[in-house]
């Protein structure tokens, strides 16, 4: 009954495949693994923005978005077609054809990427050999998306919002991609589905996620914070907040344009924290034994809604960093921590022989110390000279 | 030869030429873009997934970009192209590179080894089986471990290198 | 034709193409494409002649083109940053006026 419910998805999409035409099965097969896709993350999509609305709202103290439904909930519709009845307008010096492509670009990348995640027990749509560099390929295509938007307005600001954002997303996209080596350094592969299926398994009826290990927790962190940057959010959100640049390299964009750039954007966001919930915490696997009779992908899901929630608060919590002081976290603060990660993982995994009482506490101290120090010496290096604040009243 | 292979390739080559012919030196980029992407979709045609997706990662999201950027910081996309280069420069590099050509495409039509028939499916379904990304590691760390090593000094030399060169000057030396 | 013939083909004429930009066009980021165009040629050359080739358990050609797209991408680096630095001295990126030596 549990592994019923477990494998609903694949049956049902079994029974179609089963009761199609034979020509057309390739076809159906396809379309039944990337609907599904298609209509979820737009709808989580519509959920976030109402969520974020009303978190910040909360956060800052005043109700969100209340008047439209019942709690508000009805706002996404409403947002919607908003932007859907909105005059499209192109500047008359735009590059049209290229104004016209970038929204489609991004989407395309995007959603690309969500084709290799695992959403459940035996539910990913292609199970690739090397799926986490598909994922890191297509996102870094998005890039381009960026440049092509910011470029084709001919407009000065944004081409400097755009180059501002690639800028950022190049660099954080070193430490993404180096935080998630330890994973595969000791999953022995690049295939997503191996590396849940490892995390899966359970160690005195706690799962063996990456996450309670010192370099997984290490590596989730650096990954958070790299994926918030790659993703535009705050704290890492210069190039399209609202008292920056105008709005960076979207000013140019109005109506369903506009409205395609938040889905790819936050789309993409999904999809980073889909990966690190993929790689870090264990993916479709229940935390605990007991707790197994929950579906997988009811586990995925809730631990993504968790991430996002996650995000939503850092949005509502810490002020934005400039681009310059941005630039210099990420080669000066995170690249050199991400390569002590890697040195923390070796020692990790071969500590693992260890066969003395208390083994597991010392290799725990030991390894991170060896995160922690560099850690704190970094930031001692790095620390603005300025001395204490001096206030200096009116007579 | 499937269908799919003539309308990769045909994207590719004309993606190329277009990439080399426009005025519009950010369209060149861009088409260029689509080059890399169609021999991307050409490797996995090949078997080569690795490949495939190193070149979507390394090209189009880092050579491509680094393409780009050079563009901007250099106002190329502003300034128009003057004169007109003469006929004879234009016609004489067309004619070096259809010769270029010719020759490479002589040497393959007439080949014997291109000619022989095609490996047996035996050995076609293994090579199917066998490129694991684990066999690529194994490689990579057994027999090619000094490439490897090599192209990570140029690597390191060439970042330090390249950052180097465009470090603007401070002391307002020109 | 084989299919060995049409891959080789494809590399041949994306080869000569590249060629021609390199020599015609006058920007030297052109050239600089014209170039990468090569470099992918030469790159699918190898991929082709592993697929249909004797041993492709040895993964020569697969190695050889894993080397090949890190050299190009640290060769466009530099040659990118002489673009840049070029173009901040002589004001100008055209390669027909980059004609002295001494700067």
């Amino acid at each position: 009954m549990i592994e019923a419910v477990d494998q609903i998805f694949v049956t049902v999409k079994r029974w179609i495949v089963m009761h199609s035409p034979e020509e057309l099965r390739t076809l159906v097969s396809i379309l039944c693994s990337v609907v599904p896709i298609t209509l979820v993350f737009p709808l989580l999509f519509a959920l976030t923005t109402l969520l974020e609305r009303k978190g910040l709202g909360r956060i800052q103290n005043r109700y969100g978005p209340n008047r439209v439904g019942p709690y508000g909930l009805l706002q996404p519709i409403a947002d919607g077609l908003k932007m859907l009845t909105k005059e499209d307008i192109v500047p008359r010096a735009a590059d049209k054809v290229v104004h016209f492509l970038a929204p489609m670009v991004l989407l395309v990348a995007v959603l690309l990427s969500f084709s290799v995640l695992p959403y459940g027990r035996k539910m990913v749509p292609i199970d690739l050999d090397a799926g986490l560099l598909f994922f890191f390929a297509v996102g870094a295509a998005t890039e381009l998306a960026v440049f092509m938007a910011g470029w084709s307005s001919r407009n000065k600001y944004s081409l400097l919002g755009a180059m501002r954002a690639i800028a950022q997303m190049i660099s954080y996209e070193v430490p993404l991609v180096l935080s998630t080596i330890p994973v595969v350094m000791l999953a022995g592969t690049l295939s997503l589905t191996t590396i849940v299926v490892q995390q899966a398994q359970f160690v005195h009826g706690i799962a063996s996620w990456n996450v309670f290990t010192p370099w997984g927790l290490a590596g989730a962190l650096l990954f958070l914070v790299a994926a918030t940057a790659e993703s535009n959010r705050t704290p890492f959100d210069i190039p399209e907040a609202e008292s920056e640049i105008i709005a960076g390299y979207l000013t140019e964009y109005s109506g369903f344009k506009y409205a395609l750039f938040f889905l790819g954007e936050y789309l993409g966001l999904f999809a980073l924290s889909s990966m690190g919930v993929t790689l870090f915490l264990g993916g479709w696997s229940p935390p605990f034994h007991f707790l197994d009779w929950l579906p997988s992908w009811f586990w995925f899901f809730f631990k993504l809604l968790g991430m996002i929630f996650l995000f939503i608060w850092l949005r509502g919590t810490l002020p934005r960093l400039r681009t310059d002081q941005l630039l210099r976290f990420s080669w000066k603060f995170m690249l050199p921590l991400c390569l002590m990660n890697l040195v923390v993982t070796a020692v990790w995994r071969f500590s693992d022989e260890w066969h003395v009482p208390g083994a597991l506490l010392f290799r725990w101290i030991i390894c991170l110390l060896l995160i922690a120090g560099p850690y704190v010496l970094l930031g001692w290096f790095f620390e603005p000279k300025v001395g204490k604040r001096v206030y200096r009243y009116a007579a | 030869m499937h269908w799919s292979f003539y309308v990769v390739a045909g994207l590719t080559v004309g993606s190329g030429i277009a990439a080399m012919s426009l005025r519009n030196i950010v369209h060149c980029a861009l088409l260029l873009t689509v080059t890399f992407a169609g021999l991307a979709l050409l490797y996995l045609q090949l078997n080569a997934q690795f490949v495939a997706l190193a070149q979507v990662l390394v090209y189009i999201g880092a050579v491509a970009i680094l393409i780009v950027f050079a563009i901007l910081l250099t106002r190329s996309s502003d300034i128009g192209s003057q004169s007109r280069r003469s006929l004879l420069a234009i016609a004489s590099g067309a004619l070096v590179a259809l010769a270029a050509f010719a020759t490479i495409a002589k040497a393959v039509l007439t080949s014997p080894t291109v000619k022989r028939d095609q490996p047996s499916a035996a050995l076609q379904f293994s090579v199917t089986q066998a490129t694991s990304v684990q066999d690529i590691g194994q490689q990579l760390m057994g027999n090619y471990v000094l490439p490897l090593e090599i192209v990570a000094l140029l690597l390191t030399a060439a970042l330090i290198g390249a950052a180097v060169i465009a470090l603007q000057e401070r002391r307002g030396a020109e | 034709m084989t299919p060995l013939g049409h891959y080789l083909l494809i590399s041949a004429a994306l080869f000569g193409i590249g060629l021609a930009g390199a020599l015609i066009r006058r920007n030297a980021i052109l050239v600089l494409i014209g170039i990468e165009l090569m470099l992918n040629a030469a790159n699918l050359n190898f991929i082709a002649f592993w697929r249909f080739g004797n041993n492709p358990q040895a993964l020569a050609g697969v190695m050889f083109v894993i080397f090949s797209i890190g050299v190009a991408a640290a060769e466009a680096a530099v040659g990118l940053a002489l673009v840049i630095a070029i173009y901040r001295h002589y004001k100008t990126t055209h390669v027909d006026e980059l004609t002295r030596l001494k700067g």
